[in-house]
Formats: C-alpha cells, sequence, structure tokens
C-alpha cells in the first residue's frame, strides 16, 4: 500500500508498505530516517517516541496506515534554524552537554519526550518541571547506561535555557 | 561530585581538554541528532534481511531438518543448516562448544537451527515457519546443583564433543570446579573428611556462626540496541562485516574458521554500539549473516527483535551459595566457606573466567585466616550465561555481604563497624595469596560512605502523602500506612582486567601531521566505544600527550591490532595505556626530528621537553618550535609521524587446580554503597529513596564520564536487588521480553551522592583503575541489606520479589 503523510515539516511518501509495518519501520527503512529506535518494538522502552500530530508516542506501536494524512515529528526534527544555520537544539544541546548520553540507544526518545515536556511548562509559561515532575515525564522512558541522574541534570539545563530564552524557542 | 584528590601526577599542559577535563563526547552530536550510525541503522539498497530460526526445545536430538518448502516462498534468497557452514562448525569465546547452526542435539531452547535470507522481514518469517525440523524431544538438564554435584546427573555435552580442560578440573558437566584453600584448610585440601574435621574444629573455637544460602537470579543485560549488523559479500572472495561487539578481533577469530576464509578476508568495522554490559562478548549473528551474504552474494542485515534479543545473548550466570563464617565476640572472623555453583547453561562461553572471579573473591575484601571455598561453573540445558558487568564477582558479593551484616546483627555491631574491623587495606592477601599491591582504603571508604548526609525521614519531607513519595508512586494503591524504612550497607572488591594468565593487549596507532596550519593527531584503535566513553578518553590522553587540541578520532576496525575487549572495566587502562605509549613514541620522534634540525640546545635531556600548546617546549628554554614550523604541512610534502604500539598489563597466573593459589588479578578496584529503602510492606514494594556511593577510582580521567558510569553501574545492581530476574522454568524464559522483564526506570532510581577518591595505582597508566564494575557489586547487597533492616526479613535471594516482603506485623 501507499502511506502519505507529513514528517519533520515535509511531505512523504511510502510505497509497497506492507500493512503489518508499523510507523517506525517505515520511518527506518523507507523514509531514510533511523533516528527513531528499535529497542523493544512493543511499546516499552520509549526508544521509538516522535510527535504523532502533536502528541508524543510510541512510533512501533502505530501501524503505517494510521500515519496517513497525518504529521509526525521524529528526532531528526529537533534542531533549530534552517539550512546552514542548522544548529543543536535546546534540549539536544543539554543533553550532549550533561553528560546524558553514553551509548546514546534511548536518547532520541528521551529528547522528544523532553522537549514535549518543556513545550507543556516553560513554553506555555509555567515553572521549570521539578525532580518529581520530571521523573513521572519521563517514566516511559528506559535508559541502561546512565542510571538517569544526567538526564535529570540536561531536563534542568535545557529547562533553564528555553525558560531564559522565552517560550516557543 | 566531591573529589578527593590525593596524589596528582603532574599534567600541566596548556591544551584543553586533556586527562582530567570533562570535554563533550565526540560522538554527542551525532547521537543526539539521530544520524549516529547503530548497527541496526546501516543500510543498503539492495540488502537482504536475515533471520533465525530457534530451537523451540531446551533439550531435543534433531531427526531431521527440510528446508524445501521454506526455500519456494517468493523473496526468499536462501535457507542455510549446519550442512552449510563450510569450516568448523562449532565456535566459542574460550572453548569452541557451540554449534554455528545446530546439528545432532539442541541444547537450549532459542539455539540457532537455521538461518534465512529474503527481501522483507516478513518474508524471511514466513520462510522459516515453512522449515520443518523433526525432534525427538529430551528431558532437560535444568537443576545446577545436580549437574555439578550428581555423578548421575546426564551429560549435556557427549563426552568427546567438546575440548578437554583438565586445569580446570573439567568433568562431566562440570566445565571448571575451583577450590581455594587456606589456613588450616590447606593441609586438609582434598580429603573431604579431614576438611570437615577442620570445619569442625573451627567451628568449637568460633564464638558466633553463621550460615545460609543465597541465590542470585539470572539477569539480563538488557542494553537497549539489540543484536544486528550487515555481512555486505567482497569481490576478492571475503566478506566486510559491520557489527556491534565488544571485540572486534575476537570476533574476527571465531568467524573466520567457520567461514572457511582465512582472518584477512573476514574484516570487521565496528557500527554503533547500543550498549553492552558483556553480552555482546559472545557472537550472535556475526557468522549467519556473513554466511548468508557469501551465499547469496548481497548485503544481509539481522536485527534481532527484544524477544530473540533474550535468546541471543549470554546472560548473568544464575548462583546458589552456601556460606559459612565464624568470628569471635569482638567481630574478628576466624573462618569462612563457601560452596558457589554458577549455571553456564549448554554452552560454555565465559563460565570458566567467571568460575575463577568469584572463587578468587568469592570471601570478598575481608581478612580471614582459615578459607575452603568450592567454586563450580556447569553445564546445564538452561540459556547459555557468560559475561556481565561484575562477572561472578557479584554473585559471590551478595552472599559474603549478607554474611557481614547477619555476623553484625548477631554481634550487636553496626555493619560497617564489623566491615572495618575485617577490612583488607594494601599489602593485604586475598585467599589467593595474592598481595593487593595498590591502595585499598576500604576502612576509610566505609567511613566516608557512613558519614554521607542522610536523605530526609519521611515526616520531614514538605508532603509525605505526595504518592510520587511512596513506594509504588501515583498508581500506589495505600496511603503508606505500611511503609518502613531501612538502611543498608553494601561493598564488593573486583578485578580489573583479564585476569588468569591472559594477555588481553591493547594496539594503537598515532599519527600527528599538520594540516592547514594546524597539528592534528589521529588516534586509531580497534577498541569498542559501548557508551562508556572510552572514545572521548581517547582524545583526551592524545591531547596531554601531545599538546594539540585538535584530535581526531578513527572508526574502530581489524586494519589495526586487537585492543582486547571493552569488558573487565581494562579499557581505559589497556587502550588508554596503548595511545599513553603511542604517543610517546610519537613525541619522541618528534624530539629526535628537532634535534636533528639543531632546534634543541645542547645538553637538554628529553626529560627536560614536552609537546603543549602546539609547541615544542623546554622546561628551562621555554617554546623551542612550533610543531607547525618543525612538521611542515603534511598536503605539502611536510612530515607526518606515526607509531604504532602494544600495551600490556603485567602478567598474571593461572589459579592452581588444588588449593586455589596464585597471582591472578591484574588490578583490584572497590566501591561501597549506603542504601535507605522505604518498604510498602502491605504492598510488597520498595522504593529506594537514596543509594549513595564512595569509589577510589586512582585517578579520574573524565569526571563527567565517571559519574555516568557509576550511577548507571549502580542502577543495574538496583535493578538485580529489586526486579529483574530472567525467570526460567525447564529450560524455558518466562519472561523474554521488557513487558515482564523489568529494568529501573527512572522512577524506580533515587538520586545518588556520589564521592570519588583518588588514590593511585602504581602499576597502571596515571594511576587509574577500571570503574564501570565495582559499583555493580556493592549497590545489590546494600539495597537488600536495607530491605532487611526495614522488614526483619532474611532476603536470601537476589532479586527480592513482593512475596518475600509482604505479610508483616507493624
Amino acid at each position: 500500500m501507499r502511506v502519505s503523510f507529513n514528517v519533520n515539516g515535509e511531505d512523504v511518501t511510502a510505497d509497497d508498505v506492507w500493512p503489518g509495518e508499523s510507523l517506525l519501520y517505515v520511518l527506518r527503512e523507507r523514509l531514510g530516517l533511523p533516528g527513531s529506535k528499535n529497542a523493544c518494538e512493543q511499546g516499552e522502552c520509549g526508544s521509538c517516541t516522535v510527535y504523532f500530530d502533536g502528541v508524543t508516542a510510541c512510533s512501533c506501536m502505530i501501524a503505517a496506515g494510521q500515519a496517513q494524512g497525518r504529521s509526525v515529528r521524529t528526532v531528526e526534527g529537533l534542531a533549530e534554524g534552517e539550512g546552514a544555520e542548522r544548529e543543536l537544539g535546546t534540549v539536544q544541546e543539554a543533553f550532549v552537554e550533561a553528560g546524558a548520553v553514553q551509548c546514546g540507544f534511548c536518547t532520541p526518545g528521551l529528547l522528544v519526550q523532553t522537549d514535549d515536556l518543556l513545550e507543556r511548562t516553560v513554553g506555555a509559561g509555567l515553572p521549570a518541571p521539578a525532580d518529581a515532575e520530571i521523573r513521572e515525564a519521563l517514566a516511559g522512558n528506559l535508559c541502561r547506561c546512565t542510571g538517569y541522574e544526567k538526564i535529570i541534570d540536561a531536563v534542568h539545563l535545557a529547562a533553564g535555557r528555553r525558560a531564559g530564552a522565552g517560550s516557543g524557542a | 561530585m566531591a573529589v578527593t584528590t590525593r596524589i596528582v601526577t603532574d599534567l600541566s599542559s596548556t591544551t584543553r581538554d586533556g586527562v582530567g577535563a570533562s570535554p563533550r563526547r565526540p560522538d554527542g552530536t551525532l547521537k543526539v541528532t539521530g544520524e549516529f550510525a547503530y548497527s541496526s541503522d546501516v543500510w543498503m539498497e539492495d540488502m537482504l534481511w536475515g533471520a533465525t530460526l530457534r530451537s523451540p526445545h531446551p533439550h531435543a536430538r534433531i531427526l531431521g531438518i527440510d528446508i524445501t518448502e521454506a526455500l519456494k516462498v517468493p523473496g526468499v534468497y536462501a535457507v542455510l543448516t549446519h550442512e552449510d557452514v563450510p569450516g568448523d562448525k562449532r565456535y566459542g569465546l574460550e572453548h569452541q562448544d557451540q554449534p554455528v547452526l545446530a546439528f545432532d542435539k539442541v541444547r537450549y531452547k532459542g539455539e540457532a537451527v537455521a538461518v534465512v535470507a529474503a527481501d522483507h522481514p516478513e518474508t524471511a518469517r514466513r520462510a522459516m515457519e515453512r522449515v520443518r525440523v523433526d525432534y525427538e524431544v529430551l528431558e532437560p538438564v535444568s537443576d545446577s546443583r545436580r549437574a555439578a554435584l550428581d555423578p548421575d546427573c546426564p551429560l549435556v555435552h557427549e563426552p568427546d564433543t567438546i575440548p578437554e580442560h583438565p586445569e580446570y578440573n573439567q568433568r562431566g558437566n562440570r566445565l571448571r570446579y575451583q577450590p581455594v584453600r587456606t589456613g588450616a584448610f590447606t593441609g586438609a585440601a582434598g580429603a573431604a573428611e579431614r576438611e570437615s574435621g577442620v570445619l569442625e574444629r573451627l567451628r568449637a573455637e568460633a564464638d558466633v556462626v553463621v550460615a545460609s544460602e543465597y541465590e542470585v537470579g539470572m539477569q539480563d543485560q538488557a542494553f537497549l540496541g539489540p543484536e544486528s549488523g550487515m555481512a555486505v559479500p567482497a569481490e576478492d572472495g571475503g566478506v566486510d562485516l559491520y557489527v556491534a561487539t565488544q571485540w572486534l578481533h575476537v570476533d574476527q577469530r571465531q568467524i573466520a574458521p567457520a567461514l572457511g576464509l582465512p582472518q584477512d578476508k573476514v574484516r570487521l568495522t565496528l557500527a554503533g554500539v547500543g550498549g553492552a554490559f558483556g553480552a555482546r562478548e559472545d557472537l550472535s549473528m556475526q557468522i549467519h549473516a556473513c554466511l548468508l551474504a557469501l551465499r547469496t552474494g548481497k548485503p544481509v542485515r539481522f536485527v534481532y527483535n527484544r524477544e530473540e534479543s533474550f535468546y541471543g545473548h549470554v546472560h548473568r550466570h544464575p548462583a546458589r551459595m552456601r556460606y559459612e563464617h565464624g568470628a569471635r565476640t569482638d567481630g574478628t572472623l576466624l573462618y569462612a566457606t563457601a560452596e558457589i555453583i554458577v549455571d553456564g547453561g549448554a554452552y560454555a562461553s565465559a563460565t570458566p573466567a567467571v568460575v575463577g572471579v568469584a572463587s578468587s573473591l568469592g570471601i570478598g575484601p575481608y581478612e580471614v585466616p582459615n578459607v575452603l571455598v568450592d567454586a563450580y561453573g556447569v553445564y546445564t540445558n538452561n540459556p547459555p550465561c557468560g559475561a556481565m558487568r561484575g562477572f561472578g564477582a557479584v554473585q559471590a558479593c551478595f552472599a559474603y555481604e549478607s554474611q557481614m551484616d547477619r555476623l553484625a546483627e548477631e554481634l550487636g555491631m553496626h555493619p560497617v563497624d564489623l566491615r572495618i574491623r575485617n577490612a583488607m587495606s594494601q599489602g593485604s592477601r586475598i585467599i589467593t595469596g595474592q598481595e593487593i599491591d595498590m591502595p585499598l582504603p576500604m576502612a576509610e571508604m566505609l567511613e566516608r560512605c557512613r558519614d554521607l548526609p542522610m536523605p530526609p525521614e519521611r515526616g520531614d519531607l514538605a508532603d509525605p502523602s505526595d504518592l510520587r513519595t511512596l513506594p509504588g508512586g501515583v498508581a500506589g494503591t495505600t496511603r503508606g500506612e505500611g511503609v518502613v524504612r531501612g538502611v543498608g550497607y553494601g561493598l564488593g572488591l573486583k578485578n580489573l582486567c583479564f585476569s588468569e594468565g591472559f594477555d588481553d593487549y591493547s594496539t594503537a596507532r598515532v599519527r600527528l601531521e599538520v594540516v592547514g596550519g594546524e597539528p592534528v593527531v589521529l588516534v586509531h584503535t580497534a577498541a569498542a566505544e559501548v557508551g562508556q566513553g572510552l572514545v572521548t578518553v581517547k582524545g583526551q590522553i592524545a591531547r596531554t600527550e601531545l599538546g594539540v587540541e585538535k584530535v581526531v578520532i578513527a572508526p574502530s576496525d581489524t586494519q589495526v591490532g586487537s585492543a582486547g575487549s571493552s569488558s573487565a572495566s581494562r579499557q581505559s587502562y589497556m587502550t588508554g595505556g596503548a595511545v599513553r605509549t603511542a604517543c610517546a613514541s610519537v613525541r619522541a620522534e618528534v624530539f629526535a626530528l628537532a634535534r636533528e634540525r639543531g632546534l634543541v640546545p645542547e645538553g637538554l635531556p628529553d626529560t627536560d621537553l614536552s609537546l603543549s600548546g602546539g609547541k615544542l617546549v623546554s622546561a628551562t628554554a621555554g617554546a623551542l618550535v612550533s610543531l607547525a614550523d618543525l612538521l611542515g604541512d603534511s598536503t605539502r610534502g611536510g612530515t607526518v609521524v606515526e607509531q604504532t604500539r602494544e600495551y600490556h598489563h603485567r602478567p598474571t597466573e593461572m589459579l592452581d587446580p588444588k588449593l586455589g593459589q596464585g597471582a591472578s588479578h591484574t588490578q583490584f578496584g572497590m566501591c561501597v554503597h549506603r542504601a535507605v529503602v522505604d518498604v510498602d510492606v502491605d504492598l510488597g514494594l520498595v522504593k529506594v529513596v537514596a543509594l549513595d556511593a564512595v569509589q577510589d577510582v586512582g585517578r579520574v580521567m573524565h569526571p563527567q564520564q565517571l559519574l555516568g558510569q557509576i550511577q548507571g553501574g549502580s542502577t543495574q545492581g538496583l535493578g538485580l536487588a529489586l526486579m529483574e530476574e530472567v525467570q526460567v522454568t525447564d529450560g524455558q524464559i518466562r519472561n523474554p521480553s521488557f513487558t515482564d522483564y523489568l529494568i529501573p526506570t527512572i522512577l524506580d532510581t533515587p538520586p545518588m551522592r556520589i564521592e570519588v577518591l583518588e588514590h593511585p595505582d602504581p602499576h597502571s597508566p596515571y594511576g587509574l583503575r577500571g570503574a564501570g564494575e565495582p559499583p555493580t557489586l556493592s549497590s545489590t547487597p546494600a539495597i537488600v541489606a536495607a530491605v532487611r533492616a526495614a522488614t526483619g526479613r532474611p532476603l536470601t535471594h537476589a532479586p527480592v520479589r513482593p512475596e518475600d516482603i509482604v505479610g508483616i506485623e507493624l
């Protein structure tokens, strides 16, 4: 079957999709967007988290056909600016700087989920999230390397910067 | 982090981001943009998908395999069985005992029987359904104690089919039996009656005796990046393999003979590795992908899913242990005995080495004059077990630390005081007779750990009724009426680098040249970056040693000599040592060149010279020449200085097979943990409130990455304490998914305060000590001790299960 949707602001079409394929498979294998990760493919680890019509979801749990006409944003769409001016987004930068990245396999999903948390908090003019709120928000994203401490540091760092830059930065 | 610095080697340099700084990971940007190419991301236009048909039985005879119908599925390019393996039919890390594809028998559920290459993963799956394997199901050997001790137990391997290793006391299902005897037990060694006579006498002499059985469950490494990779057939009849592994050269050494190819026709390049923790020491899809690529003439990619991953790699050995300790009333230990049985499963993997660690470190870092240890690693029809972070030391540590707590309780002593009373230190000898000839500030570490600030009591929280502060969190169904708090301590001694005579050298190639007027260093090794940050540390060392800021890390591949494994906390030591040694050779060549050109004043020795800030600098005469001027631009005929060097650690010895004596280890490391837990005894749930640690690392190479190792390792220990167990019944894994095999989430993981000590090891590069494994040993017993303190239950099984801690009258 043919599936057409919008990824990171671009309209795309995938042909010859077998109906059993997931959105994750189509992104990774048919659209050249391997950033979303295939760690469990059963909705338990969060490594494949994407924005699906603005809501974070595990792309492994979405059938390819369900993406028809929808809008998807992946880790590849988190960088800021355009063209040659393109640079790491606030959350991406904070994760590298704080040492929240080790093997990095969980990182794409955590970046999308953190981006969403910050959009809902500092991005909406609310206070930066405290530890307990960060933990709740990221509870669906497994990381095996870090013990999560540096991830929490990274979220605080990004929240501070995004709040400082004003909403929508 | 509080870093206490004792002695610091003088590394003053004007070059930024050298040893001791925390520069960014060179792969960090690619990892946050999604562009970093993991082994499951390697992609080619005309690639095929590989898939593996696995045995549904833990033990069965293969009567026949029929692939006819599978080959008829449109889109299938090849279906291969053991008959298609052109070279050696078996492979293995240490023992060559595991079939590439099963023949005659299958020995564990999940063993590979056939492989398929097809145009789509679903096509491959459908083809596998059409492979007919005729099995005669056999009774599995599933009881590790019986496999170790019952001479009538059926054999997992026929005697003449596996290599013999008399130095391991190998016999029957015993892969290795390692006794250790010290003190009064030495003279009685090997004579059961005399040994029990000695034990009786010691028991009578002791004021307190504690004895118990302990179990450690089978833990999964649960790396997030599944086994995957791609084999690409080459024009020279060889194959190029892009794969996630821990040791490229040991893979190459096993793959080539199976393919019937010379080693140089099997070239490996490290693809991005999504975590390892020991699970990538053994081969998974490597030979299968190469076989299919060579057969079809097309690139073949494998990507296991999570369930298959549970069958596709070895796990941490489950252990059954019996311990006894006798002490004086003042807490002084008089004797200790231990029987340790680790279940190796169907194939050897690293089991003999795991037994070597479990036995030699079986009593821990405690002064005990009389010791009897019997450690066994056995074959069964359970899933194969091998390397996982901590490697045999984890299992023993849970038992000996639990014993220390029981003893402290019996004696009415504080658990820290009892440990200090019997603490080893530099100059002590472990039970193998090996002297600890490096700092081991165990007593100081214990004191420091006890003195760390405590988290607030529940009653002092701003809102103690906030569900998020309770075990079970927002999903909890109580208001915490049954919550009790406990505090526990744990510590562990870990060997670092490979042991028992293994020369696990590493190789580094370092090139210095000037490009565009700027000096640049290229560092090339075969070492596996698995997430730990070696890729950062290699660059730091090159900057410090060569005084050049711009360092490029070449991809790891087999075009340079072996780096050994990213295991045993050894890469900063070994590959770090190799990079440093190669840099020293490059530096010496630069000095010689400068002398040749008359740029070094007469009489200045090399010790007066250094490279710093892109210049050759004399301590007495100041800057002599810039590297740019000395070498000249390499694109315009300038000098390129390149050196390749191997680094070897000092030799170690095998343990002798009768008394378990010998200097078997290269280096020792230690971490001390204190855990604070809240237990809801109505719900059987535990919340770890704090998990603080003190670790001595000899020398901090990269403070930020170091904390990541300690916190990550502590968290894997938390998983083993409270939730992680591969549940196996009659050889069948019952929970091969992240739905049923739980690893700690961010909600399960507490804040972790880490205090780092730096007592340098005089034998190692920069005085550093491997840091990745020790915290994984000590956090498990600390947490279980805290749960014991809260509940009063004996808790002899790790992980603690809900049913172990419910129904307690408060």
